[in-house]
Order: C-alpha cells, then sequence, then structure tokens
C-alpha cells in the first residue's frame, strides 16, 4: 500500500507539471516595447569554478545594468539573460542551441573546453565567440577564424610575457641563461597549452623549465612539490585553476621557496585564489591583463549607481576582484563592439553577422578608455581582419596579504615569435576543416 | 481489453520468436518510428533535435552498453565513460589520418573499445561486486591518463581536444541538424535490434544465470569468464560507438573532460533510474536523465519566477538524487518495471486482475 501510494503520487506530480509546462509554451506572447539588445551571459555559478564564475558574471552584469542606467546604447537597453553551465561542455552546447533563437551579438563562453565545442557551430551560424584570456590562443588569426574574437592577450602572448617579466627582476634578457623555471601546470588540456611555447623560450634564452603537472583537481600537491624542490628552480610558474591555484601558494610556504618568485597565470591571480592560503600568500606575484582594484573611476561610478541603488549583480565587498574586473572588461568589450556596429548599421540592437564587423573593427584608444573612467583598467583595444587580439600586453600584479597591487607597467610579449606559432597553428586548423583563410586588406 | 493476446494466432515459429509478437505491439513500433523518421526531422526546431534528441540517442546508446555489463551480467562498472572515450578518439583518428568513411570509423571506434574493453574485464576472472567497480575505476583513471599524455591519439592538438572532420556519406556530406539526427537515428535502432536480440538469445540468457547465481550457472556448464568478457566486450562496443557519435554528431570537438567520472556516474544512474536488465529502461533513464534539468528549469521559472541559475542546478542535482533513492526502495526495477504494471493493467482492463 505505501509504495504503490507513493509512486501513484509521484506519477501524479509528474503529469500535473507537465501539463503546466506544456500550457505555459503554448501561452500569450509577450506585450510590444521598445526593442532592447539582448545579451546572454554563460555562468557557472555551480561547479568546481564557481568562485571565478560568480565574479566574472558579477562584473559583466554590473556594466551592462550601468550602461543601462545611464540611457543604454545610444537608447538601445541591454537585457541581458544568464545561463548556467557549471563549465561543463555539453550544457554549454545546449545553453548555445537555446540562446540562438534569441539572435544573440555574440557568445561568450567562459570556458575553454565550451569554446573549442562552439567554433563550428557559431562560425557556421554567423555568431560570433569572445574568448576573452582564454580559448583558442591561434584564433587570434582572424583569416582563419573569421567569428573567434580572443580580443585580449592570448595564452601565447601571455607566456612570452612572463619570461620578458623574469628577465626584467632578473637583471636582463641575458641573465635569464642557466635559469630554473619550474612550470606547474594542471594535467589537463588548458594546463599543458603553454608547455611548448615554454620550450621554444627555453631554447631561445638559454633557461631550462622543467614540468610539473598537477593531476585533477590538484587537492594534493605535496609529491609534486617534493619533486620541485629537488629541482631547485629559481622561479615557479601557476598555471592552474580553481583551488589547484590555492594549494600550491601554501606548498611553497611549506618548501620555504620565497612567494616573489612565483608567477601565476591571470586564473590564478584573484582574491578568490589567495585569500584561502592566508599569510602564506604574501608576496605571491600574478599576471593580469587589467589593472586591479576599485580604485577606478568606472568602478566607483558603479559602486554609487548601481550598487548603493540595490541594483548590484553580486555582492557588495566582491566588486574590484581580479575576476570581477574581467567580467567588467568583459561588458566594456560587448558594448564598445556594439556602439561601433551601431555606427556603421544604425541605432538598433545588434545581431550576429553586424557584430562581427563591430568586433573587428574595435579602436578603444586612449582618450575614450579615460571617457568611460577605465583609464589604467586597460590598456587601449584595436582589432582588425587579420589580427583578432585586440592588445597583447599584460601585466604583473603582487599580493600584499590585503590587496593586489601592481608592480610593473604594461609588459609586451615576443610578438614576432607568438604570431609565427599562431599562424602556423592557424593554418593546421585551416587545413584540417578545410577553410580559405581569408583575404584581409 | 485494449491489450489482447487472445485471438492473435502464431503458425511458425518465427512469428512466435517475434520482438513484437502482439499486432497493437506492432502498430505501436511502427507509428513510434514514422514519427521519428518523419514527423520529427519535418516539424522539430533546431533546439529540439541538437539539445533533446540527439544527445538522447546517444545516452541510450551508451546506457544501453552499460545496461548489458551491470543489469544483465551483473558486472557493476564505473569505467563506461572512459570507453566511450576510446571511441570517440579512435573513430577520430581513423577518420582524421586514414580518411575511412564515417560508418567504418564509428565500427572501427567501437572495436577498438571492444578491445580495451575486454582487457579491463580480464579481472572479472577474479574479482566480483565492489571490487570490479574499483578495477574498472581504474580503467576510467588510465584511459583518461593515456589520452591526455599522448598526443598523437589527439591528433597532435596542442590542447588535446580533437576537431571532428566534416562527414561524408555515399557523397552527400552530413552537417545539418536533421541529417545528423537521422544518422544518430538510424545507428541507435541498428546497435538496439542487435542487442535486443542479443539478450534474448543464448548468450543473454548465459548473461542473466550469471547474474542470477554465479555458483550454479557455473555449474550446469555456462563458462563464467567467456561470458564475462563477452559482456565487457559487448557492453564498450557500445560505448565506443556511443563516443563516437558524441564527437561527431553532437559536439563536434571534444576534450577528455567530457568523459571524465562524471559522467559514469550518471550512465550509471540512467541505468537504475530507467530499469537494470531491460531495453526499453535504458531510453527509459536517458530520456529522463535528458529532460530532468530542462523540465526543471521551465517547472521552477513558471512557479517561481526568476531564480538565480545556480539555486536551479543544484536543485537538479538534488531532485536527481532523491529520485535514485527513491527508485531504489519504491521501484528497484525503474521506468522499465512502471512501464510492464501498465501494460499488464491495460491487459486485463477493465477488470482488476
Amino acid at each position: 500500500m505505501g509504495r504503490k501510494l507513493i509512486f501513484s503520487l509521484f506519477a501524479m506530480v509528474l503529469v500535473a507539471s507537465m501539463v503546466v509546462v506544456s500550457g505555459q509554451a503554448m501561452a500569450a506572447e509577450k506585450k510590444k516595447e521598445a526593442p532592447k539588445q539582448y545579451i546572454p551571459l554563460f555562468a557557472y555559478r555551480t561547479g568546481p569554478f564557481q568562485a571565478g564564475g560568480s565574479g566574472q558574471a558579477g562584473g559583466n552584469e554590473d556594466w551592462y545594468t550601468l550602461v543601462n542606467i545611464k540611457g543604454g546604447l545610444n537608447g538601445v537597453m541591454i537585457e541581458f539573460e544568464e545561463c548556467e553551465t557549471g563549465y561543463n561542455t555539453a550544457r554549454g552546447v545546449e545553453c548555445y542551441e537555446r540562446v540562438k533563437s534569441k539572435n544573440p551579438p555574440h557568445i561568450q563562453p567562459w570556458s575553454t573546453a565550451v569554446a573549442y565545442a562552439l567554433i563550428e557551430r557559431a562560425t557556421k551560424d554567423k555568431i560570433p565567440l569572445s574568448t576573452i584570456g582564454y580559448g583558442r590562443a591561434d584564433a587570434s588569426d582572424g583569416t582563419v577564424f573569421k567569428y573567434v574574437f580572443p580580443l585580449v592577450t592570448n595564452y601565447w602572448s601571455l607566456s612570452t610575457a612572463k619570461i620578458r617579466y623574469i628577465a626584467q627582476v632578473e637583471g636582463g634578457l641575458e641573465k635569464l641563461k642557466g635559469l630554473k623555471i619550474a612550470n606547474l601546470h594542471l594535467d589537463h588540456p588548458y594546463g599543458r597549452e603553454t608547455r611548448f611555447i615554454l620550450e621554444i623560450m627555453a631554447k631561445k634564452f638559454g633557461f631550462e623549465v622543467k614540468h610539473f603537472p598537477v593531476p585533477w583537481p590538484g587537492i594534493d600537491q605535496k609529491s609534486i612539490f617534493l619533486n620541485i624542490r629537488r629541482f631547485k628552480p629559481d622561479w615557479i610558474i601557476n598555471r592552474n585553476w580553481g583551488v589547484s591555484c590555492t594549494v600550491p601558494i601554501r606548498e611553497a610556504a611549506r618548501i620555504g621557496f620565497p612567494r616573489d618568485r612565483m608567477l601565476g597565470v591571470w586564473w590564478c591571480g584573484s582574491e578568490e585564489d589567495v585569500m584561502p592560503a592566508g599569510p602564506a600568500a604574501k608576496g605571491y606575484l600574478a599576471t593580469s591583463f587589467h589593472g586591479v582594484g576599485k580604485g577606478f573611476p568606472v568602478i566607483q561610478e558603479i559602486l554609487e549607481k548601481v550598487h548603493h541603488t540595490g541594483k548590484g549583480n553580486i555582492s557588495y565587498g566582491r566588486v574590484g576582484s581580479a575576476v570581477y574586473n574581467k567580467g567588467l572588461i568583459q561588458g566594456i568589450l560587448t558594448t564598445e563592439a556594439i556602439l561601433t556596429a551601431q555606427k556603421k548599421f544604425g541605432n538598433r540592437p545588434i545581431i550576429g553577422e553586424e557584430m562581427q564587423y563591430g568586433l573587428e573593427n574595435l579602436n578603444i584608444t586612449k582618450e575614450r578608455i579615460k571617457e568611460l573612467g577605465a583609464d589604467g583598467l586597460m590598456p587601449p583595444v584595436k582589432t582588425s581582419c587579420r589580427n583578432h587580439e585586440g592588445f597583447d600586453v599584460m601585466l604583473v600584479t603582487q599580493w600584499d596579504g590585503n590587496k593586489w597591487v601592481q608592480v610593473s607597467a604594461w609588459i609586451e610579449p615576443f610578438r614576432d615569435l607568438v604570431r609565427v606559432e599562431v599562424e602556423k597553428s592557424a593554418a593546421r586548423y585551416a587545413k584540417e576543416k578545410g577553410i580559405t583563410p581569408r583575404k584581409c586588406e | 481489453m485494449l491489450y489482447r493476446e487472445c485471438g492473435v494466432f502464431k503458425p511458425t515459429y518465427a512469428e512466435d520468436m517475434a520482438i513484437f509478437p502482439l499486432p497493437l505491439d506492432k502498430w505501436g513500433m511502427g507509428i513510434l518510428l514514422i514519427v521519428a523518421f518523419l514527423v520529427i526531422p519535418m516539424f522539430a526546431d533546431r533546439y529540439l533535435l541538437t539539445s533533446i534528441m540527439i544527445p538522447f540517442l546517444i545516452y541510450s546508446l551508451s546506457t544501453l552498453g552499460l545496461n548489458i555489463l551491470t543489469g544483465y551480467t551483473g558486472q557493476l562498472s564505473l569505467g563506461h565513460a572512459a570507453f566511450m572515450a576510446v571511441g570517440a578518439y579512435t573513430s577520430f583518428n581513423l577518420s582524421f589520418r586514414l580518411d575511412l568513411p564515417i560508418l567504418l570509423c564509428f565500427l572501427g571506434g567501437g572495436l577498438m573499445s571492444a578491445a580495451i574493453g575486454t582487457l579491463f574485464g580480464i579481472p572479472t576472472m577474479r574479482i566480483k561486486g565492489f571490487y570490479l567497480i574499483v578495477s574498472t575505476l581504474a580503467a576510467q583513471f588510465t584511459i583518461e591518463w593515456v589520452i591526455t599524455h599522448w598526443a598523437w591519439v589527439s591528433g597532435e592538438n596542442v590542447l588535446g581536444a580533437i576537431d571532428t572532420p566534416p562527414m561524408e556519406i555515399l557523397g552527400r556530406s552530413i552537417d545539418t541538424p536533421v541529417e545528423k539526427y537521422l544518422l544518430t537515428l538510424v545507428v541507435v535502432i541498428v546497435l538496439t535490434i542487435f542487442a535486443k536480440n542479443l539478450v534474448r538469445g543464448k548468450i543473454g540468457r548465459a548473461w542473466i544465470s550469471i547474474r542470477e547465481m554465479a555458483v550454479a550457472s557455473e555449474i550446469i556448464g555456462v563458462s563464467q569468464f567467456r561470458y564475462k568478457l563477452l559482456a565487457f566486450s559487448v557492453s564498450s562496443f557500445y560505448a565506443g560507438v556511443a563516443g563516437a557519435l558524441i564527437a561527431f554528431c553532437h559536439l563536434g570537438c571534444v576534450q577528455i573532460t567530457e568523459f571524465e567520472l562524471l559522467l559514469s556516474f550518471w550512465l550509471l544512474g540512467m541505468v537504475i533510474i530507467g530499469g537494470m536488465g531491460s531495453i526499453l529502461g535504458s531510453f527509459l533513464g536517458a530520456g529522463f536523465m535528458v529532460l530532468l534539468p530542462i523540465y526543471i528549469n521551465r517547472v521552477v521559472r513558471i512557479t517561481a519566477g526568476f531564480v538565480p541559475s545556480d539555486i536551479l542546478t543544484n536543485l537538479e542535482l538534488m531532485i536527481f538524487g532523491g529520485l535514485i533513492i527513491l527508485f531504489l526502495i519504491v521501484e528497484p526495477y525503474g521506468l522499465a518495471r512502471l512501464w510492464l504494471i501498465i501494460k499488464g493493467k491495460l491487459r486485463a482492463w477493465p477488470m482488476p486482475y
């Protein structure tokens, strides 16, 4: 009797809710209103990277809210929508299919795996992908990847710029000879991506690089750090993500390795990564493609107009964290691209193909950045048909125990070296997929 | 009254042994096939095809494989996702390096996966139950490690991701969602018929005997080792083909993260919810899993308005876990048993029994 009752109750609930769902699907249409610029956001507020994902989404949404408060994009209001991917590729693809019918201007997957899965689809559907600071480094070659936009420094530029910074600290490029650098990376495609470029640099400048892969999820790295201690490196590069970023800082403290000789990738350079490590993180260095902290006029404006009026999309204390600023920059790049497209196509909601024009002709000058209040937050951005990497510089920040402090100027990568590798890899992709690279003037 | 068996005479052995002996069953299956082949491609929008139908079919195939191993033969396995990965990467290499026709690539992927599955099935000679789970877990991690570290397998792509080349059958390219859906449908139907006949015959009965009482089946002469290995290979074959379908027809670009341990757990969940030891159960379980997140999303949005996306996702996990517990307590034979009960009631209707 008990079992049958439970099961029939369950069946009734199931049927009732199915009726509700299908009824709603046939419900009346929405009332007519002024056309809005629809922008989808792929967020991961669950899953192993929710600390980073929630920060990114918060920054992004705060910027759109501010733009709306200030009158929208030439009068067109932004309507943003979140789709939860949980950093899972299949769900990312499902989100893409779901938002496709609403004519999004572009897709920002915030995940390298999802970006890879969407490249072919998005290219066929003519919807651009923005993959800032992650994704395919060879997508910087716009002749092959028409619809993929790294927009900011790609991973290969980052790696060479890291070496340049190390040389700066050591006192010159000649001092790199004989140096020992440990590349601690997640044993995962994202982590392994920069191995070959570090080896190219090692051959060129005469330093020794040794790779230490961290098996996923990288919570226990004691044995790896014993090996690192045996190697006696001068520098450790920290290329992890999520909790595997925090563990090396503690382990380095344990083996007595100076934290100011640890250089983390920007996904290991946010408050969420260093705070759990406590006092051990003091002095830890991380790279960044943006300025840190909330001292910038634009962030102050967000705090004033968005948070103090209760419209904030993230908790107050997290405004200005590194991942928040990344989300903010994605928002700024999106709206600037929309404005660029609007100049050509008119002041109305912008969709796929038109956004591709906007993203490819971005020219955010220093004056415009000052106008936006982001001076020091981001460098000037210029994309073109051939070059989808809007800027390729990075800076280094240091954790002083309470906040991130910028300790370097904008550092340039070894541009020629990176561009050669990018074009080689893009050509391989073009051959695999049977794409004819387009001609750019 | 609706589902009656009287009046149906089967004069030949072939008719008696048919999968669907009753005319109502045959008609029902016919209508289902017409809907699947004609109605859905004509009327479904792209979202239904790419995000619901294709994953549903692929996961059903994979669950079918796991059901053969866990449901029919009773060998618990948590390495299924890794065998899917083997199939995916093998079919990619066959297509990319040797330029074989796509169906041969799927077959090759399945066969390679079967070979590796057989290898990891060898420990079953000595170990059972939970200990077998651990050794299949070893399969999961070993295969993941090999694929991550052996660059040749992923086409020397710097990120370890495989970009599948475009598909072509008899000169006609398969790149629209409808074509991919139809290809997946055909592959799944052929393999399902194969599986159904396999489990109805001598081999299937041997598997069931191993599951029910291994000692007794050994005594009456069923070779334990041979049939267990066969179960591993067939199940891995299905997993391999499913993995190849994921790579070519569903995602187009896969990394090894697609085939992580979590997917093995999901597949086991699908087998449990759908019904262990049942072909229909695999489809029901997979359909349930594919539709559950979307369903929860819609219901919550209708009843509660705007809910932050992380609450929705956590709600899915909670409901999924709760349902597994519910099913294991109330109906251990899963949704397939529910269907059998309904059929039984339909046979006797309007009488109560």
